[in-house]
Order: structure tokens, then sequence, then C-alpha cells
């Protein structure tokens, strides 16, 4: 007679152990409304304070009673780290809670066809809307993407194809101009463009200073792209006797060109929501500018920034709006980066 | 009669086409872009901010006043521009900053790379990155109206059980708005910065080692402790610096939660701070043609201070990427 051995897997979890780990989870939960009820102390903060002492005590005392101290130790860690991932989820979940409740009472239909030209933040939401700052922070995002995509894509081709001698330090430069901040890119506008020259607000000064903030996110993330290119295309391309400037623009760009149009998308990730340079240069005017050359032009962080700061309930409202729709479309350009960069290497 | 042609050996080189070399050239020309825009961001604040750094002199980062008196024709009286009092406060909430983001960052870092299930992992490292694309108005707003309460709740707690310690002094007992809140704004700010590098260099630990460590029947915790940490740990400081760097120039997020005062004030718990970039955006909108110089300067101090860190940062991450270990 013949027996089949059935596979174990004697390093999964047995139901008694899942039963074991969800009645000390119970526990330590009881243990925190106990404590919470007797002594003085409260709020959520205490529940929760408690309840992950009471759950780490628990877990390590199990642990150094079953197989001693380094299991104690490892059980108690496993629970510090699993705090540090729930601290840091909290404030993401609670930021999208909040704007999403706050901002859609504000969502009417008649902000997405008005502008603020007739209307003041502390007005009903009735009257008046964001039109203006979409298309403004549209203008300004264009533009951008205008001035900054070829300078960005550039670097990163003079770091991965050309490799010339100044490779070291372009690399050190872009990383420091990423953290550039951004007001100081604002000012620097201010300062060289906006003052001795055009003397006037408009959205090419804005855009100049968001150019400046998405040179390097750009450059970085080509950079990483076209990295991933394999060498063989190159030495195929050089093989056929194409030049080095036919060899990366008719195969090299093409290959890698998901790649960089994520990139770009990350890169205006960076910059939709840019606030501070904008304050400083692009004026943020109340009604839809046709000339993005000259005028001050409105943005939708401008707008959020102005009806946040009139203070009433109604333009706290509008500014609520203004966020779920700034973060609306910062979440679109997100998932749109991430959709193309599962291939990042295009067939 | 026949006569043989004999064809004349081709000229082979490695010169570049012309085509080669004005590629070179162009690519070499949008490469040198980064170097031209700091080199010329340097040059124009100086520039402008001149007639202020020169009038000031050394004063302008040890003064903490910030004053221009004006006729009724608007001359200038009387100026005098200082920074100590700003300065001190982008310090003192950054550091805030990184000592609350540095521990939460590793700890979910940690949690990332060796504890969490495939599906939660891609799930939480999506979640990050999408915070770290939120704008710094979101969490500005949300912070003021949102966070700020319950901070200055802590923020009194803190002080009531463990105002013995120094750091945590406040007199008088006044905390709205203080270096602690923006702090508090900052960390939640950079803890997508500082998780990401972190996780990036926790994941370069050696395999060989990780498994050499399992073999000798360690804990998981007991291999964290002798690899990876080991091999982690200069990058994890180079990440906090660059969260530092990244917490040194936000703007408008301290600008909404934080009260400027010209005061150097070194208790983190009282609300009364300064921020050198929330002060250009204070001063801005009223400023005259010669205050804008001096915020100008102001600027430029900040820019050198954060590519300075920046700088430090890259080096330390970059060192620790090449050396392995």
């Amino acid at each position: 007679m013949t027996t089949t051995a059935t596979p174990s897997k004697p390093w999964e979890k047995s139901n008694k152990d899942r039963v074991r780990d969800f009645s000390f989870f119970i526990f330590a939960i009881a243990f925190s409304y106990a404590v919470v009820g007797v002594t003085e102390m409260k709020g959520k903060l205490a529940y929760a304070f408690i309840f992950f002492v009471a759950y780490a005590v628990l877990v390590s005392v199990f642990g150094f009673i079953t197989r001693g101290a380094p299991a104690a130790k490892d059980a108690f860690v496993k629970t510090l780290v699993a705090v540090g991932s729930v601290l840091t989820l909290i404030p993401i979940a609670s930021i999208i809670f909040t704007v999403v409740r706050n901002g859609l009472p504000g969502l009417k239909l008649n902000i997405f066809t008005q502008d603020m030209s007739l209307a003041a933040p502390t007005d009903p939401l009735t009257n008046g809307g964001l039109l203006h700052a979409i298309i403004g922070t549209l203008t300004l995002v264009v533009l951008a993407l205008v001035m900054s995509v070829p300078i960005g894509i550039l670097t990163a081709l003079y770091l991965t194809e050309v490799k010339g001698r100044f490779s070291g330090p372009i690399r050190f430069l872009v990383q420091a101009m990423s953290g550039v901040p951004s007001i100081v890119a604002g000012l620097f506008i201010l300062s060289a463009v906006l003052y001795p020259i055009t003397k006037n607000y408009s959205a090419l000064m804005g855009a100049m200073a968001l150019t400046i903030l998405m040179i390097p996110t750009v450059a970085r993330a080509s950079e990483e792209v076209l990295l991933l290119i394999p060498d063989d295309l190159r030495e195929a391309g050089t093989a056929l006797g194409g030049t080095q400037w036919r060899t990366v623009a008719m195969i090299v760009i093409p290959a890698a060109r998901s790649g960089l149009l994520t990139a770009t998308i990350l890169g205006i990730a960076r910059i939709a929501g840019e606030t501070a340079p904008l304050l400083l240069v692009s004026g943020g005017g109340d009604k839809i500018n046709p000339n993005p050359f000259s005028g001050s032009v409105g943005s939708l962080p401008y707008y959020v920034w102005k009806s946040f700061n009139a203070g009433t309930a109604e333009s706290l409202t509008r500014a609520w709006a203004g966020l779920l729709v700034l973060m609306i479309l910062i979440l679109i350009f997100f998932i749109a980066a991430r959709a193309l960069s599962t291939r990042k290497v295009s067939k | 009669m026949t006569t043989t042609l004999t064809p004349s050996p081709r000229t082979l080189s490695t010169e570049p086409r012309r085509s080669d070399k004005v590629f070179r050239g162009v690519v070499t020309g949008g490469g040198l872009s980064s170097l031209v825009i700091l080199g010329l961001i340097t040059a124009f604040l100086a520039y402008r901010g001149f007639e202020v750094l020169q009038k000031e002199g050394i004063g302008f980062i040890t003064n903490s006043e910030w004053a221009i008196t004006k006729d009724e024709s608007g001359n200038i009286i009387e100026s005098s521009f200082g920074l100590a009092a700003m300065l001190v406060g982008t310090i003192l909430c950054s550091l805030v900053a990184v000592v609350i983001a540095l521990p939460i960052s590793v700890l979910s870092a940690l949690y990332l790379n060796f504890y969490a299930p495939g599906w939660l992992k891609k799930f939480l490292v999506t979640v990050i990155d999408l915070m770290a694309a939120f704008p710094s108005l979101l969490f500005g707003v949300w912070g003021f109206l949102v966070l700020m309460p319950s901070v200055e709740y802590w923020a009194r707690l803190l002080n009531r059980h463990l105002g013995f310690i120094p750091a945590f002094e406040v007199y008088p007992p006044y905390f709205t708005r203080s270096p602690f809140v923006a702090g508090v704004v900052l960390a939640l700010m950079i803890i997508p910065i500082i998780t990401s590098i972190s996780r990036e260099i926790f994941a370069q630990a050696p395999l060989d080692r990780i498994q050499a460590a399992y073999a000798l029947g360690a804990t998981r915790w007991a291999m964290i402790k002798a690899v990876v940490i080991p091999h982690g740990r200069s990058g994890v400081i180079g990440g906090a610096m660059l969260g530092l760097g990244r917490a040194l120039g936000e703007t408008v997020a301290v600008y909404t939660v934080l009260n400027i005062v010209f005061d150097i004030n070194w208790q983190i718990l009282l609300g009364a701070g300064g921020n050198v970039a929330s002060l250009i955006i204070l001063k801005f909108g009223e400023a005259g043609e010669y205050e804008v110089k001096a915020l100008m300067a102001a600027g430029l101090v900040l820019f050198l201070l954060s590519l300075i860190v920046n700088a430090a940062a890259n080096l330390i991450i970059r060192t620790t990427g090449k050396s392995g270990r």
C-alpha cells in the first residue's frame, strides 16, 4: 500500500495561532478601555497609546515564555515597526478624508463655469467659481512643460548617452537643484526677469519659476529610465551604421517613450500644487486671462490661498472645494504616471 | 587592353560627424543648464540684495530686528534688517520636524522592507509616494484647521508632564501657533522623503549576509540589528538631512501655522517663532523697493543654507550607495 504525503507548511500560521493573535488583540483593546475608564487619562490619544503598549507587552511576554528573550525582543520590534507605519498612514487618511468631506459641499456645478471677477471670496457659493483658476493652472503647467521637459531630458541624455566630462558635477548639481526652496525660485524670477524686463505679472513668469522646480524632477526620472534601456539597442544602432544622434533619436528615445512620459507627469504632479512662487510672480487675477504673456493670472493654489485667508465660513468652503479639485487633478496625474511606469520600456 | 581599377583605401576616422557634433553640443548645453540656473540664482539674489547686505554687514544674520520707518512722502528715514530670529526659528522648526519624522520613517521603512506582506507593501509604497506629491498648501490648510488644535493639546500635555526637561519649558504659557506645531506639520511633509530613501538604502543591504544571519538562527530583529542597521546607518542620516533641507525651505505650510515674532525664541512650545521663507511671504505684499532688496538678501541666505544641507546629504547618501557597507 502506498501513502501519499500531504504537503505541510510548518511556517504558515495555524488556526490556533490565528485565534491566539486575535485574542491578544481583543485583550489589548479591552485593557485600554479599562485603563481609560478607571484612571484619569482620557481621549483618543490615551486609547491608542495604551492599546499599543498593552499589545506590545502582551506579545513580548508571550514570546519570552515560549521562546525566550530574543523572541520577546523580536515580537516587541514587530509591534513597533507596525506602529510606525500606522503613524505614517493616519495623516494621509485624515487629509484625504477632511478634504473630501469639507470640499464636497462646495463642489457645485457653477464653480466650473464662472470666475471670480464679479464675486468676492466671502460671497455665497452660488456666485463665482474657479474656472479662471483651472484655466490658469493649466496654462502655467503647459508653459512650464514646454520649457522644462526639453531641458530635463537633455540633461538626462547628457548623463546617460554623452557621458561627458561634467557628468559627475552635473548629477550633483541636479540633485542640489531639487532642493531649491520654491520661494527662492519665485524670488529669482522676480529679481532676474520680472523687475528688470517685463515689469508685469504674467503666466509666463509663474511658469518660469515652476520650470526651475520641475527640471530636476524630470531630469532625475528620465535618467533612471534611460539607464534601463539595454546597451544592446545602442550597439545595434551603431552596428547598423547609425551615428550617435540617429541612434538616440530613432532607437533610444522611442524605446524609452513611456518612461519619459512618466517622468514628465511626475514633474507636473510636483508643480501643479506649488503655491509660494506663484504668490510672488503670478499676480493671482480673478478673471480669465487669455494672454499668458501679460497680465496677472489666477491658479488653483492662489485661489485656495485667497479664499483661505478671507476666513469666513463661505470662503473656507471655497478653499476646501479648490483643494479637492487640486487634489483630484494631482491624483489623476499620479495615477497616470503609475499606470505608465509599469511598462517603463515600451516594445 | 584592360586596366584594373584599384580602389583607394577608404579613410577611417573616429572624428564624429557634423550631426553628432551638433547633437553633443546641444545635449551638453542642456546638461549645463542646471549649473547656469543655480549660478544665476546666486548672482541675481546677491546683486539685488547687495545694498542691504553691505549696509547691515554681519548684523544681517546676528540682529533680529526687522523694521523700516518712512516719512510722509515715503522716503526711508531708518531701517534695520536682521534675520537672527528667523534663522533660529527656521532651524528650530526643521529640527523638531526631523526629530519627529526620523523614527517614524525608519520604522515604517523597516516594516515595508522586512515585515509587510507583498500586497500591503505595494499599497503602502503607493500611498506614501502619493503623500509626497501632496502640495504644501494642502498640508498648510489641513494643518491649520484640523491638526493644530490636537497638537496644541499635545504641547500642553508635554509641558505639564515633562516640563522639567528644559526643551519643554514654556514661559509665558502661550501655546498657539508655536514652532512645535509647525514642526509637526513639516514632519508629516518630510516623512515620505525619509521613508523612501531609508527603504532604498535598506533594500540594498547585502542579501548573503541577511541569509547568513537567518541561517545562524537569528530572529528578524537580530538580523536587522546585525546586518541592516550597520549597512544603512549613514544612508539614513543622509535621508534625514535631505528631509531637513526640504523642511528649511518650506513656505506656505509653515506660514499658515506659525506665529512670526521678531525675537529670538528657543522654546519650542511657546507660540512665537520665526521662519525665513514665511518672512518673505509675510513682508512681500507691503514691501517697498528697499525692503524687497532685504527680502532678496534673505532669500539668498535661505538658498545657500538649503544648498549646503542638500549637498551634504547627497554626498552622504552617494558614498553609502557606492561602498555597499
